[in-house]
């Protein structure tokens, strides 16, 4: 918590330094450029104060060589910031491949999380350090922007199509969590706090009892035979759709001819807008599921897709008992566990 | 005493004509500037109150003053009242109307009667915007974004989506009569390098306002149809895209701001001559400048949304020519500077609105690269930093050479002097108010306070307190000059035609000048801001 | 089309060099020749932002037929192609007789002005009715966005086709509103023509207003094959 004035934020992610490069070079360069402009203005002006009413000014007003020069420098100066803004950017937006995979919704006025676990929490995060933390999100309304100041990072959350934020957190604290795209009336309402803490402290939260749904895994494999897509997507394959073991991730041939690749975006398109990317070889009879399936059940559903690539068991065929078959070893294949307890790199301060 | 007597009864544009009708159906381009003057400093008073309540707001961290509707509507129509109302139509429309023939040695503009209506069209775009204001204002933000816009909002959003649609059709109006002009009505001998170059940049302001004020129009029509028939053209769940809103909004709205700031630079290089009595530095560069203004100004608008989940890739394409926008800008700026050197440097009050704006305009120029940069970017977007970068250029640049030029323009315009000392006052008063209310604000940001925020966390406090304060110095310096502008109207020294002793085609003819500008039409056969010219000139060392 | 161009392009250059006798001389001008060359850039420019004001339609249909071509192959099938083909020689003819009206005008033919900007003007109300038969099929239909639009043989597409159908209509209607604004200068020009206002001196408005139908009509040659056939074979 911050109390009296600060007057720089607080450094809790791993890229947070980056950014703060990029701004110390930037006020740096523009505090040349403002006092040497300021400077010559003011010397300008004192040295060549007007002594007669009818005193005009000298004849010096062209030169190549200045103009060149005063073009070139701020050229050179802006695309070097280009490239570094760049490749920072470009750094922040794409996360790691062993990230820690959460989901978030927004709506008016609040925020959703959802830990590989099952944890749901609401307005608050708890992440441990020294993890990549990967958050799918998307909102149930119009658009809002999930931004952690200390980490320096944002990004805009959409209807209708996810957006990804990651970062890996450094040092356990309690930071601000802003919704920083004006979304209504509650708009400055929308905030939160991002608990960050030792991943021993982490392990201790998880197993705490914290509000907790079925690992999403689970209940996306519940939900999966509850609605029915397991009659016509048999996991051994040869049904009416094609199985979804291992298709997450994958390139998939559409009945068009194009190529798309599996992620989570084509799957949720597919449940709500079947006909929309076809797979080749099969007909369109898959209903749409539009209105019928919230955000929260569609991130659910998706996990579950995704840990058949994991190697995690499927559900069986409808008239089998599904609590039976997505047993214990569906959670291993859902990161969660494993991967914080390991993490030794960042740790406290 | 009898030839003070002979310069009061000769006939000028103010006295060839009294009563209401007279300046309601006038066609002389200088009286359509005074009612355009009129009405832009009505609508900038009105934005400057809701920009006053929402500083006073921010004192506090809780919410305290107004509700949060409140509030909302507050920022919202201070941000499409002082854009639409105030900053796109008030120097082109107010000094470019005036000035563009003068400056031409024309008689008027290409088409009188268009310049009326445009004036007709904006008073009912600001009729409209009233009546919304009656309503309560739109809550949307003065970008509009939906699905907000078009299906969440309980507020007036058709109404001033319309009266947006409307103003531009007036800026459209203006913009099509200056090219006209410019290309068909210039005097003798006045080849386009020897043109002012603030008829430079009224044309290239001009050439934007053509090319991307439609597609404003259009885009408030899709906004304004979406709301009351639902047609699913941004709204997803019909499978429609809100960030293709955002793509066609910027589209305008990223040249809109070059619109905002190019006139006032083209005022920044007049100041600058007359008060240093030299030619512009590098004339060429900056005319030139100008136009690549215009043309880069198209083409940088997914800057604004680097963070709406645009691909990388495409933000990089928008990042780099960005940076390009940037460099005209610094070459501007080190020609006006070098413009001083050796020159013969008065400090009159147009002159201090013009030190200002060297010095604000290139901290909000530098800022504006900061954000160009995409890694920092994504950190304070949507932050007070956006809001203090583009404060900088909006108000530390084009007011600041609007009221420079007012001030420069006025014995012209009025036959009048404003009164120095407070002038100067004034322009103090504006530099101290201004960067005490939005340098806080830049620290603000890369803390993280967001914008668009009713109530914010306590420790960003302090800075606020100190923006609130200097919002209102500020205010004091713009209402000085509504004061004793109007003042000196009537009691104001008299001014001869060159009361600056500055070069150019409007200071060849009487304060206030004749209804038909010139008693013999004027061939031009030197260079602008030809100084030098004639014998015996003291010349500064 | 081009040819048409060509002729009033040249009209307009033996003009220049002609006459100074008996137009009208607005205040702000040195001479008629001046006045004249005036007007037409400021029509130009006029076009020129009228194009980009409809590129901003041209453009969401772009993205939305990437999005969703089978929603527009369904849409595309739903409009009336033989109303829209009709209407398009509709229009073709009305610039036709548009140039042979401008022609008339800088020729001094005042019985055959009246009559071409007659028949142009005709056919223009031929446009606007036929338009008129089109859009009350769509309402007869269901498939007018945000009055219960419903088209169940799309399926799963339908919200995609609605979509389609906004901008169908907003593009055509937009394009209908500019011809009602020509149709409304032609009624004004027509008693005007017939009263002998129009000269070879003072052919300039015609000119102008040629150059307005013109546009019109090539936003229409653009509109007709993207909305009605190219989603549709």
């Amino acid at each position: 918590m911050q109390s009296g004035f600060p007057l720089f934020p607080e450094s809790a992610s791993t890229m947070a330094g980056q950014v703060d490069a990029l701004y110390v070079f930037l006020v740096a360069m523009s505090a040349f450029f403002s006092l040497l402009i300021a400077a010559s203005v003011v010397y300008c002006a004192i040295r060549y104060r007007r002594r007669s009413p009818d005193e005009v000014g000298g004849s010096f007003h062209a030169s190549m060589l200045l103009e060149v020069t005063w073009t070139i420098i701020p050229l050179g100066i802006v695309l070097f910031l280009f490239f570094w803004g760049a490749r920072v950017f470009f750094l922040q937006v794409q996360p790691p491949p062993d990230a820690l995979e959460l989901t978030a919704t927004g709506k008016q006025w609040m925020w959703r999380f959802q830990h590989p676990d099952g944890q749901r929490e609401i307005n608050t995060l708890h992440v441990p350090t020294g993890q990549p933390i990967r958050i799918e999100m998307i909102s149930e309304d119009v658009l809002h922007s999930l931004y952690v100041p200390v980490f320096r990072t944002k990004m805009d959350v959409v209807p209708g199509r996810y957006t990804t934020l990651w970062f890996e957190a450094t040092k356990p604290g309690t930071y601000h969590l802003f919704c920083a795209e004006y979304c209504g009336t509650e708009h400055s309402g929308m905030v939160g706090w991002v608990e960050v803490m030792t991943p021993e402290d982490y392990q201790h939260w998880l197993a705490g009892g914290a509000a907790a749904d079925k690992p999403p895994a689970e209940a996306g494999a519940d939900l999966f035979a509850s609605i029915g897509c397991n009659t016509c997507h048999v996991d051994a394959g040869g049904g009416r759709a094609p199985s979804l073991r291992g298709v997450f991730g994958r390139q998939v041939q559409l009945a068009n001819g194009q190529t798309v690749v599996a992620d989570a975006s084509y799957l949720r398109r597919s449940i709500l807008e079947p006909p929309a990317q076809l797979v080749a070889g099969y007909q369109p009879i898959m209903p749409t599921y539009k209105g019928q399936i919230s955000e929260e059940n569609l991130f659910k559903l998706i996990a579950y897709i995704k840990s058949l690539s994991d190697g995690g068991a499927a559900t069986p065929a409808p008239a089998a008992d599904p609590a039976a078959a997505a047993g214990a070893d569906a959670p291993a294949a859902t990161t969660g566990a494993a991967a914080p307890a390991a993490g030794t790199q960042g740790g406290a301060g | 005493m009898s030839a003070v007597a002979a310069r009061t009864l000769r006939p000028n544009y103010l006295n060839a004509a009294y009563g209401v009708k007279s300046w309601l159906l006038t066609k002389d381009h200088k009286r359509i500037a005074l009612l355009y003057l009129a009405s832009v400093t009505l609508f900038f008073v009105v934005g400057g109150v809701f920009a006053g309540l929402i500083r006073l707001e921010l004192l506090t961290p809780e919410g305290d003053l107004v509700s949060s509707d409140t509030y909302n509507r507050l920022f919202t129509m201070h941000g499409v009242v002082m854009i639409f109302f105030f900053l796109i139509p008030a120097i082109p429309a107010v000094l470019g109307n005036f000035l563009l023939p003068l400056m031409l040695g024309a008689k008027d503009l290409a088409f009188p009667k268009i310049n009326l209506l445009s004036w007709y069209v904006y008073m009912v775009a600001g009729t409209l915007g009233t009546l919304a204001l009656v309503q309560g204002g739109a809550d949307t933000g003065w970008t509009f974004y939906p699905p907000f816009s078009t299906r969440f909002s309980n507020s007036p959003v058709t109404l001033v989506a319309l009266a947006g649609f409307v103003a531009g059709f007036s800026s459209i109006l203006t913009a099509l009569n200056f090219i006209v002009t410019v290309h068909r009505m210039r005097a003798p001998g006045l080849s386009w390098f020897r043109l002012p170059l603030f008829v430079w940049s009224l044309y290239a302001t001009s050439v934007i306002i053509m090319l991307a004020t439609p597609i404003l129009a259009i885009t408030l029509v899709m906004l304004m149809l979406e709301r009351s028939l639902h047609l699913g053209i941004f709204d997803p769940t019909l499978g429609g895209d809100p960030v293709l809103f955002q793509h066609l909004f910027w589209f305008y709205s990223h040249p809109a701001v070059y619109i905002m700031i190019l006139p006032s630079m083209g005022i920044i290089s007049e100041l600058i001559a007359a008060f240093s009595r030299k030619r512009v530095f590098g004339y060429s560069f900056v005319a030139f400048s100008s136009m690549a203004i215009a043309v880069l100004g198209f083409l940088v608008w997914g800057h604004h949304l680097f963070v709406s989940s645009q691909t990388a890739f495409t933000g990089t394409v928008f990042s780099v020519i960005t940076m390009l926008v940037a460099v005209p800008s610094a070459i501007k700026v080190f020609n006006w500077t070098a413009t001083l050197y050796r020159g013969s440097v008065s400090w009159q009050t147009p002159m201090l609105y013009v030190m200002g704006f060297l010095g604000l305009f290139t901290i909000g120029g530098l800022t504006g690269v900061f954000l160009a940069t995409m890694g920092f970017d994504i950190h304070v977007h949507d932050t007070y930093f956006v809001v203090a970068h583009f404060h900088y250029i909006m108000v530390g640049g084009t007011l600041m050479g609007y009221l420079g030029g007012l001030h420069y323009w006025w014995p012209k315009i009025t036959g009048r002097m404003y009164p120095e000392f407070w002038g100067k006052i004034s322009a103090l008063l504006v530099f101290v108010g201004f960067n005490l209310t939005f340098f806080p604000q830049f620290i603000l940001g890369y803390l993280g306070m967001p914008r668009r925020y009713h109530a914010y966390t306590p420790e960003f406090q302090v800075l606020n307190v100190l923006s609130t304060a200097g919002a209102t110095v500020l205010g004091v310096g713009y209402l000085l000059p509504m004061v004793y502008l109007v003042w000196s109207m009537r009691y104001g020294k008299k001014a001869g035609a060159n009361p600056f002793g500055a070069v150019g085609l409007e200071w060849e003819t009487s304060s206030p000048p004749p209804t038909f500008n010139f008693d013999h039409p004027p061939v031009v056969d030197h260079e602008a801001y030809d100084y030098r010219r004639g014998e015996d000139k003291k010349v500064a060392a | 089309m081009s040819a048409e161009m060509h002729a009033h392009g040249a009209a307009l250059a033996a003009d220049s060099h002609g006459h100074h006798a008996s137009g009208v001389l607005q205040h702000q001008f040195d001479s008629l020749e001046q006045q004249r060359d005036a007007s037409t850039l400021g029509m130009w420019a006029f076009v020129a932002q009228e194009a980009m004001f409809f590129g901003g339609l041209f453009t969401a249909y772009i993205v939305y037929r990437f999005l969703y071509p089978d929603a527009y192959h369904i849409g595309s099938h739903q409009l009336n192609v033989v109303l829209g083909g009709i209407n398009t020689a509709v229009l073709i003819s009305s610039s036709l007789t548009m140039a042979l009206a401008v022609w008339s005008a800088q020729t001094g033919r005042r019985r055959q002005l009246t009559a071409w900007l007659t028949t142009t003007l005709l056919l223009g109300f031929a446009f606007l009715v036929i338009k008129y038969f089109e859009y009350r099929e769509k309402f007869a239909h269901h498939l007018v966005p945000g009055l219960h639009f419903s088209l169940p043989a799309a399926g799963a597409e339908e919200g995609h086709v609605q979509l389609f159908f906004s901008l169908y209509f907003a593009m055509t209607g937009m394009h209908a509103i500019h011809m009602i604004i020509g149709a409304g200068i032609l009624m004004v020009y027509i008693p005007m023509a017939a009263r002998g206002k129009f000269t070879p001196e003072y052919s300039h408005p015609v000119e102008l207003f040629g150059l307005y139908w013109h546009f019109v009509d090539i936003v229409w040659i653009f509109l007709f094959p993207l909305l009605y056939l190219l989603g549709r074979y």
